[in-house]
């Protein structure tokens, strides 16, 4: 089978469930079944059953404290749960290590930390101990890397503390989109984030999706975004009450009963 | 050895190298300090400095299990209840019951407490009092070589996982995600500080070994704008502060350990003077 090393998917290749697909850019697909999280005796997730595809954006949308962070926590391996989520490759062979990419919400981090946007990208980049400096090739990776994520190459020597919410964003984009991910997880990336960046943001994630056929799960609590953006959509409320394309979830009952909305306001 | 004192007097022709005790307290300090400056960058990064604070006074107890025991080198007893002393702080930190920092105050007081009520209780406290404030001056050639050790150790611990050091301290979820466990990468770093720690408490002594650890990464801080900035001048502050501190308590007459920490309190004065004109200019 014959690996190509161009970042974007060749048409033919859009079907990513075609028999020898050759595209090593096409990712695996997410399977969760019966995912249950407790924190002592109180049930925080229970009998959570989701897929995401190759190249689909899910959406998950609940109220506060439906369990949405818990669940990427899980997905992250961060918290102890019950019940299997697993990865597949387009082949249908199971993925035992997966890579996963993580924007999250509001990146809690130390300001006045003496850290660069290259020492960031670079201590994931190579084995190569950032306090030694960068290496050129490194750099230039890293480079490419904020190209990759819409951010321009100019931060690399800022210091995350300094960076603007949008700009902190890309940087976060470029980070979790190397090596390409298996799964890329965007934990509602729009809080600190003005109205116009937050548009490019999920222009540029929808791009990646077509490029790199990913599956991407996007917690968001903006419902038009998540109309205009992702192409299916779970609601969570500890489990998953409905999920399907993301016209008829939004569309449902449940959901317009969890966010208050009247009948088809929509239309 | 005896090369060494060569090369020295040669390079050094004043009175103080004359001495080999001085000698031997400035090879000590040449090596020390750097180990100091590189790892308190991650102990200030991390938020950790009331941590390796307690692990410090840790030692004493090690002392007095060690006394106890009736082994004649203390290293081991020391490194082995520093060990169980930090597992035991992040376990009681991991069960979410209490604050953090009301957690080690707890440990440290303890930790402190314990070794002198044992070593009062075997013979007299008095006999042990130099661990307080350490003694630089007393250094053997042989422990010289061991510092020479420790330092290699650091440096490649330090150079295989500064990465996942560093990732994992921006923020855990995101090191999750790259398949890096925030709480191993944790504790192959309390390790790291608690060997460095009991190993130089001799020397160093329980009151002053998280001054040396803190402070000239904290002075870095103020004017490194890049982790290699960070490392290069923390490890530089800390190495003349060493230097300096060494010969001023030679000509002073004063205590090393606390001279050495009084130049880099200077230290940290003028780079925070320098960090807030900077600052404000920069603002401007």
């Amino acid at each position: 089978m014959e690996t190509q090393k161009t970042p974007a998917c060749p048409p033919a290749c859009t079907d990513c469930d075609q028999a020898g697909c050759a595209c090593v850019n096409c990712r695996c697909s997410v399977q969760i079944r019966g995912l249950g999280v407790k924190k002592k005796d109180t049930v925080i997730l229970h009998d959570v059953d989701l897929n995401v595809g190759h190249g689909e954006i899910l959406a998950l949308i609940g109220r506060n404290g439906a369990g949405k962070t818990t669940l990427l926590k899980a997905l992250l391996g961060r918290i102890p749960y019950t019940g299997e989520i697993r990865f597949t490759s387009h082949k249908g062979e199971n993925v035992a290590k997966p890579k996963i990419g993580y924007v999250p919400q509001n990146l809690v981090f130390d300001h006045s930390s003496p850290l660069t946007v290259a020492d960031m990208l670079c201590a994931n980049l190579s084995r190569r101990p950032v306090w030694l400096g960068q290496r050129k090739a490194a750099r230039a990776h890293a480079e490419e890397m904020l190209r990759r994520a819409g951010a321009a190459h100019s931060l690399l020597d800022k210091r995350l503390g300094t960076l603007s919410g949008g700009e902190l964003q890309r940087v976060l984009l470029a980070f979790a989109l190397d090596p390409i991910p298996d799964l890329l997880l965007l934990d509602e990336p729009v809080s600190a984030v003005d109205r116009r960046g937050i548009e490019v943001f999920y222009e540029l994630v929808s791009t990646l999706r077509e490029r790199y056929h990913m599956p991407v799960i996007l917690v968001s609590h903006d419902l038009s975004h998540v109309r205009q953006y992702a192409t299916t959509a779970a609601l969570l409320d500890r489990t998953i009450r409905i999920s399907g394309p993301v016209a008829d979830v939004m569309d449902s009952r449940e959901v317009r009963e969890t966010f208050g909305l009247p009948a088809k306001e929509e239309e | 050895m005896e090369q060494i004192y060569g090369v020295m007097d040669v390079l050094f022709p004043f009175e103080w190298a004359e001495f080999s005790f001085m000698k031997n307290a400035f090879l000590a300090v040449l090596l020390i300090t750097p180990l100091f400056g590189l790892v308190g960058t991650m102990v200030v990064n991390n938020r950790m400095s009331f941590f390796s604070d307690a692990l410090g006074h840790s030692a004493l107890t090690g002392i007095a299990i060690g006394v106890l025991l009736g082994v004649d080198n203390y290293l081991l007893s020391m490194l082995g209840f520093a060990l169980l002393f930090a597992l035991g702080i992040s376990a009681v930190i991991g069960s979410g019951v209490s604050s953090a920092d009301t957690i080690i105050g707890v440990f440290s007081s303890t930790g402190l407490a314990l070794g002198v009520v044992l070593l009062s209780a075997s013979g007299g406290f008095a006999k042990y009092s130099s661990y307080l404030i350490g003694d630089i001056l007393t250094v053997q050639p042989e422990e010289i070589a061991l510092l020479a050790v420790l330092l290699v150790v650091v440096l490649l611990v330090w150079g295989l996982f500064f990465n996942k050091f560093l990732l994992a301290s921006i923020n855990a979820d995101l090191a999750a995600s790259k398949n890096i466990r925030e709480g191993t990468v944790q504790k192959v770093f309390v390790i790291l500080v608690a060997v460095l720690v009991t190993v130089s408490i001799k020397w160093v002594g329980v009151l002053i070994i998280n001054s040396l650890l803190v402070l000239p990464a904290a002075s870095a801080r103020n004017v490194a704008r890049s982790m290699r900035g960070y490392h290069v001048w923390s490890v530089c502050l800390s190495l003349f502060s060493g230097v300096t501190g060494l010969l001023l308590s030679y000509y002073l007459g004063t205590a090393a350990g606390g001279t050495i920490v009084l130049v880099a309190a200077v230290l940290f004065a003028l780079t925070f003077c320098f960090s807030a004109v900077s600052g404000r200019r920069r603002a401007a």
